[in-house]
């Protein structure tokens, strides 16, 4: 994973709230085995409609995503996030996030940054109103600045730390190898595993 | 002060606990599909790491697989099929394929084969690992990269969680069903109001449920934002997972079942959160919009969009009217559907098509109108052929299917297409989730069923003006 530290990109606004991960992938775009090429699965749907922002040449290069309420929640699909990744974007700020999305995200190196519905609101209205401007996203001092508008965000605290320094997750955990052999030792026998019939 | 059982099911699963970092988990059973799956084996090769635990993960394909007999057409979910049971083949992983008796859905054969056990943590890339919580255990839904953990290392570093208790008390009025709580819980808390919260369903509505019905409510915990939703075990449950084939037995089922009698919420434990629920009055629900928790009762209306006083779900409500092309103000009796899908990890339990077989008996489906019965698994098709109950729904016109994901979700030939109405059984109304532009109103089998006869969302109370026909075979 790449490490994150500040991000400045053109920021796209999409206002709607409850955007499913059914809605980021539609499901009949899942089915490639590799980790790549899901870009043009992303908002395919929406895609169809020429006035739908991401069709809007002003946000061309968009790379910050700025959407509403609940973004990704439903479905565990991590294509999701590659998606949007492989699409060009590096931070999505939404004031609420499905909690797998949310985790999902954070082991690829796509920053969920959670502002505060109204700060989400007058940097929507920015965007709008200054088509192709930019976001900056400080994640050390967590801190969006977009125009004149300046706002924190949250993400907790062990997330920012793995983006910051790009930590793989599992090369951090098989450092502990001996505590999950410890665990194995002391697991009840009746628990059940699975033999080959 | 005492614990609830969440917490007590977490503590027993840490295997690392340092201030400043998530726990490190242990998991007891991880549950592998083929759309979440290849990506993380491929991780798996590319790392050079085995799994870990071969003989605590179980795969199975569901979501792909087409529900009528014969070859898979489509090239690229065959390729998928196919990486899953190279990946399986190659790491030592039992897999239960199409058209073997181990094979279904994941969320229906954990339990069914007995290795959904009360105390348990279970995962697997797919949001309706919830209801595995249904026995008392944690069942989460994770990411590919998750996927990729469990393999590698049989644990997952987990952020803490808040507990919020469910209460339902009272009685269910007949006609009335699991899936109604849920969907009237998910109408109270909304599509966000379980994030970061782990459910605890519990009452005396909740402890006179069978256990394909506390199921039904803890799969749709994740349309509430929840990490995972869960009851406490009982005798019910005990007796639901005795003699199934990975079930303890001898001394082992007595150790077992006296460690599961403490898997309770102490009584002086207290939650983050509360909700209550009334059984007694509770109606079935049906869902108007485009997520579950834009729902009604069915004896309501489409409501206006001007009536919600939140600016965010006024947009979305007039957002989803038009999407699914409706008008406030219709009552949701009204409302004709083309399709009706009874099955999914949400209802396609025996218990389920029982209840859908009943009201279809001797009865015929509306003119034009298409019904799928898809049984979450082999097992469920197979018990559901000796009960007969795969006559009642081919003499009512309905289809007889083999067991998968089908149409809860577009991405097998089970699909709607644009603009066709249906009354799902499913867990999701998104926009499109069964086939391109289609229109999905969540029910449960009781309407599913109602519906289907009578061409319009219905309750069963209204088959009354729709007389069995007199042969009934």
């Amino acid at each position: 994973m790449e490490a994150f530290s500040t991000h400045t990109g053109i920021g796209v606004p999409l206002r709607r709230s409850n955007i499913d991960t059914d809605q980021i992938i539609p499901a009949s775009y899942l089915k490639r085995v590799s980790r790549t090429g899901f870009e043009d699965g992303l908002f395919a749907r929406w895609r169809e409609d020429p006035s739908f922002v991401l069709n809007d040449t002003s946000y061309a290069g968009g790379s910050v995503l700025v959407a509403g309420p609940d973004f990704g929640t439903g479905s565990s699909r991590e294509h999701a996030v590659w998606a949007l990744m492989q699409y060009g974007f590096h931070v999505v700020i939404a004031s609420r996030f499905g909690d797998i999305f949310r985790g999902n995200s954070g082991k690829q190196g796509l920053l969920c940054a959670q502002a505060a519905q109204d700060d989400v609101e007058l940097i929507w209205k920015y965007l709008e109103s200054t088509p192709g401007g930019t976001v900056t996203v400080d994640l050390e001092h967590r801190q969006v600045t977009a125009g004149d508008i300046v706002c924190t965000f949250q993400v907790d605290d062990y997330t920012a730390w793995r983006l910051l320094n790009g930590l793989d997750d599992i090369s951090l955990t098989l450092q502990h190898a001996d505590d999950i052999t410890a665990y194995e030792a002391r697991r009840p026998a009746y628990k059940p595993s699975i033999v080959a019939p | 002060m005492g614990s609830t059982l969440a917490e007590k099911l977490w503590r027993s699963h840490v295997v690392r606990q340092v201030e400043g970092e998530p726990d490190l988990l242990y998991i007891d059973l991880h549950l592998v599909h083929e759309v979440t799956s290849p990506q993380a084996f491929e991780g798996l090769k590319v790392a050079g790491r085995p799994v870990r635990r071969p003989d605590l993960t179980l795969a199975t394909e569901d979501h792909n697989v087409p529900t009528t007999l014969g070859p898979v057409l489509d090239p690229v979910s065959r390729t998928q099929l196919e990486a899953l049971k190279a990946n399986c083949a190659e790491h030592g992983i039992v897999h239960h394929e199409r058209g073997t008796l181990g094979q279904g859905i994941v969320h229906v054969i954990g339990p069914e084969l007995g290795l959904t056990q009360p105390g348990m943590t279970i995962v697997c890339g797919d949001s309706h690992t919830s209801t595995h919580g249904a026995f008392g255990s944690l069942g989460m839904g994770i990411g590919t990269s998750e996927v990729e953990h469990v393999l590698a290392t049989q644990t997952l570093p987990l952020a803490p969680f808040r507990t919020m208790a469910v209460t339902v008390e009272g009685t269910l009025q007949p006609g009335v069903s699991p899936k109604d709580i849920i969907l009237a819980v998910i109408n109270r808390i909304g599509t966000g109001g379980g994030q970061g919260y782990v459910l605890e369903y519990r009452g005396s509505a909740i402890r006179s449920l069978s256990m394909e019905g506390r199921m039904t409510i803890c799969n749709m915990s994740i349309e509430a934002g929840a990490r995972a939703g869960m009851v406490a075990p009982d005798e019910t449950t005990f007796a639901y997972v005795q003699g199934r084939p990975y079930a303890p037995q001898g001394e082992q089922w007595d150790e077992a079942v006296a460690a599961w009698r403490e898997l309770r919420t102490d009584d002086d434990a207290v939650f983050d959160a509360e909700v209550f629920i009334d059984a007694d009055t509770l109606t079935p629900f049906v869902t108007w919009g485009t997520n579950p928790g834009q729902s009604v009762p069915l004896g309501g209306s489409v409501p206006d969009p001007e009536d919600f006083g939140d600016e965010g779900d006024k947009g979305a409500a007039q957002r989803a009217l038009e999407y699914m092309d409706l008008q406030p103000g219709t009552p949701m009796r009204e409302v004709a559907v083309d399709a009706v899908f009874l099955g999914s990890c949400t209802n396609g339990r025996i218990e389920d098509l029982r209840v859908a077989a009943d009201l279809l008996r001797g009865r015929r489906i509306a003119e034009g109108l298409r019904m799928l019965v898809v049984p979450g698994s082999h097992a469920v098709r197979l018990q559901a052929e000796e009960e007969g109950l795969d006559r009642m729904f081919l003499d009512a016109g309905a289809e007889w299917r083999l067991a998968g994901c089908s149409m809860c979700l577009g991405m097998n030939p089970d699909s709607l297409s644009p603009q066709e109405r249906c009354a799902s059984t499913s867990n999701r109304n998104f926009e499109g989730r069964q086939g391109a532009r289609s229109r999905t109103h969540l029910v449960s089998p009781a309407v599913a069923a109602a519906t289907a006869v009578r061409g319009t969302l219905s309750s069963p109370a209204d088959l009354a003006a729709a007389p069995v026909l007199e042969e009934v075979r």
